[in-house]
């Protein structure tokens, strides 16, 4: 069977005027139908420009040069014209970012902006259409008083009711895959533990594909089938979660596990930020 | 005791809104102790830190520093004495100043040491903090997050602190960068004898940093002990409710925090 998603040996690098920098040198990964998958790795590793190449935000960069494939359903979407990819952004494959405050616009009630997402889908929705389907989306994210809320500006709730809006957002119109780049992050411990257990349950519902980016082990393991590592624009490490977690291969995912504050662990460990060895070839868990 | 807070507690007025941001909170420092203040948005970790700084007055109790009451216009003595290192390093730091203006500021603003002398003192002060001298005279946005905060660090230090007040003082680091700054703050406290007040959301980072720890919720102190104790029973509900939302990655880990979080020592 195709992967839902299929990323093959994907190159990016920028053009500055002090030369050429590489971001990615060579990344593959799939996912398959309803998987949850997840790229974790280090600022400046590259897995928040892999996310933005996927919806083919990064292309449109003057200076930015992406090479390699990225199939959804078997289609190549470097092969799209602009404008298909367009209508691919919102339908077929939405995002959720790290901050749901300031991803949702502040100047407009939430009914408004759930309309223009609704709208990408079934153009010309009526407000009445809108705010039912919206209501009945924000009931799936566990928000009861969904009238208040669609009424609201986006400062007027709280950050993780916020979080819950861009969610129900983001799969009202039942993806194929969600890219969530470090949902939560943002948000308290509680909050983000919460939100996470009702984007789990939602997406194995709908049997929604998601590609989860986050920096936060603790956090991958829970959500997360399958694991990819990638240090400095290279997957080092992959394989189901489980058996990533409990045997890590790799010097640098040891090194990142080792880093990690444990409930367990008193004292701090002593290990080096960069090591050459960090950039082995990578590790396969079968 | 080097602080001690009896029945602290702030009150922010802006019009009609009335908001009490922290209330009620009796709480001592030991010399010499890290001391980690957790909670999470809103629950008054942060006004604490502010009320310790002197940014503004309490509006109920007082603080006694080092058998001194601390009032919000304080000695210079006593401002030398409690320093801050903030959460995000590149906002912290001007970035129009180069590392060793930054570090050398506080020197001068209190007359700290010979004109003459200074320059060497933010060397040495560089040198404490694991910095690459040739990264001196490198201007915040040449350098990497753990460096920015090696540099606000050495800044902190620079009029001989008793007590720093560390706001979130990892949590904008990688894992990798945040493991070594942490050691570092460590071997700074032993070697230098001095008192942090650690404030920090992340309870598994409590565990490895501090000795004590007071939990916060909506504006009260519910629950104060030893590490150990906190991890070992946790008698109020919201701490283990905080406890049950560490994500975990190893399988003993989670045996200990479901442990943990259904309250049976």
């Amino acid at each position: 069977m195709t992967p839902l998603l299929d990323i093959r040996d994907l190159r990016l690098s920028f053009r500055l005027w002090s030369g050429t920098v590489e971001v990615l040198h060579g990344i593959s990964l799939s996912i398959a139908r309803g998987e949850r998958v997840a790229l974790v790795g280090e600022s400046g590793s590259g897995k928040s420009v892999t996310a933005r190449i996927i919806l083919g935000l990064i292309q449109a960069m003057r200076g930015a040069r992406v090479s390699g494939q990225v199939l959804l359903d078997g289609q190549d979407l470097g092969l799209l014209s602009p404008r298909a990819r367009h209508g691919l952004r919102g339908t077929a494959m939405t995002m959720i970012f790290q901050d749901p405050t300031s991803s949702l616009n502040p100047v407009l009630p939430i009914l408004h902006q759930f309309r223009e997402v609704l709208a990408r889908k079934e153009p010309g929705i009526s407000v009445a259409a809108a705010h039912d389907r919206a209501a009945a989306a924000l009931q799936e994210v566990a928000i009861a008083d969904a009238d208040r809320v669609l009424g609201s500006y986006p400062f007027q709730l709280s950050g993780g009711m916020n979080q819950r809006v861009m969610i129900a957002m983001a799969l009202a119109n039942r993806p194929k895959l969600l890219v969530a780049d470090e949902p939560g992050t943002a948000l308290d411990v509680t909050v983000q533990a919460q939100t996470l257990d009702l984007m789990r349950g939602l997406v194995a519902d709908h049997g929604t594909a998601v590609l989860f980016i986050s920096h936060n082990l603790g956090v991958v393991r829970e959500f997360a089938d399958r694991t990819f590592v990638i240090y400095r624009g290279r997957i080092v490490e992959q394989g189901p979660t489980a058996a990533v977690f409990a045997d890590p291969r790799h010097p640098y995912t040891r090194a990142l596990m080792s880093a990690q504050p444990r409930l367990t662990a008193v004292g701090l460990p002593d290990i080096p930020e960069r090591d050459p060895a960090f950039g082995d070839p990578m590790e396969v868990h079968p | 005791m080097i602080l001690q807070m009896r029945d602290l507690g702030k009150t922010f007025e802006t019009g009609q809104l009335r908001v009490t941001a922290l209330s009620g909170v009796t709480l001592d420092v030991a010399a010499g102790e890290c001391l980690a203040v957790v909670g999470e948005s809103g629950s008054g970790k942060s006004t604490l830190g502010n009320l310790i700084l002197g940014l503004f007055a309490p509006t109920t109790g007082h603080i006694v520093f080092d058998g001194s009451p601390l009032l919000a216009t304080r000695s210079l003595e006593q401002r030398r004495a409690i320093q801050l290192v903030q959460q995000n390093p590149a906002s912290a730091l001007n970035p129009r100043r180069s590392v060793q203006a930054s570090v050398r500021l506080p020197l001068d603003v209190h007359a700290i040491g010979r004109a003459s002398e200074r320059a060497a003192m933010v060397r040495a002060l560089l040198a404490d903090v694991g910095l690459d001298p040739a990264l001196a005279a490198r201007a915040p946005a040449a350098l990497s997050g753990g460096q920015r905060q090696r540099v606000a660090i050495a800044r902190a230090l620079a009029c001989n602190p008793r007590l720093i007040v560390l706001d979130e003082p990892t949590s904008a680091l990688d894992v990798l960068v945040q493991a070594q700054v942490l050691r570092l703050l460590d071997d700074l406290r032993r070697t230098r004898g001095l008192t942090y007040v650690f404030i920090t959301h992340d309870l598994a980072l409590v565990r490895a940093v501090a000795a004590r720890v007071a939990v916060f919720h909506k504006g009260r102190l519910v629950e104060e002990g030893t590490t150990d104790a906190i991890f070992t029973d946790p008698r109020d509900t919201y701490t283990r409710g905080l406890i049950a939302a560490v994500p975990v990655i190893t399988e003993e880990e989670k045996e200990m925090r479901d442990r943990l979080a259904r309250g049976a020592a």
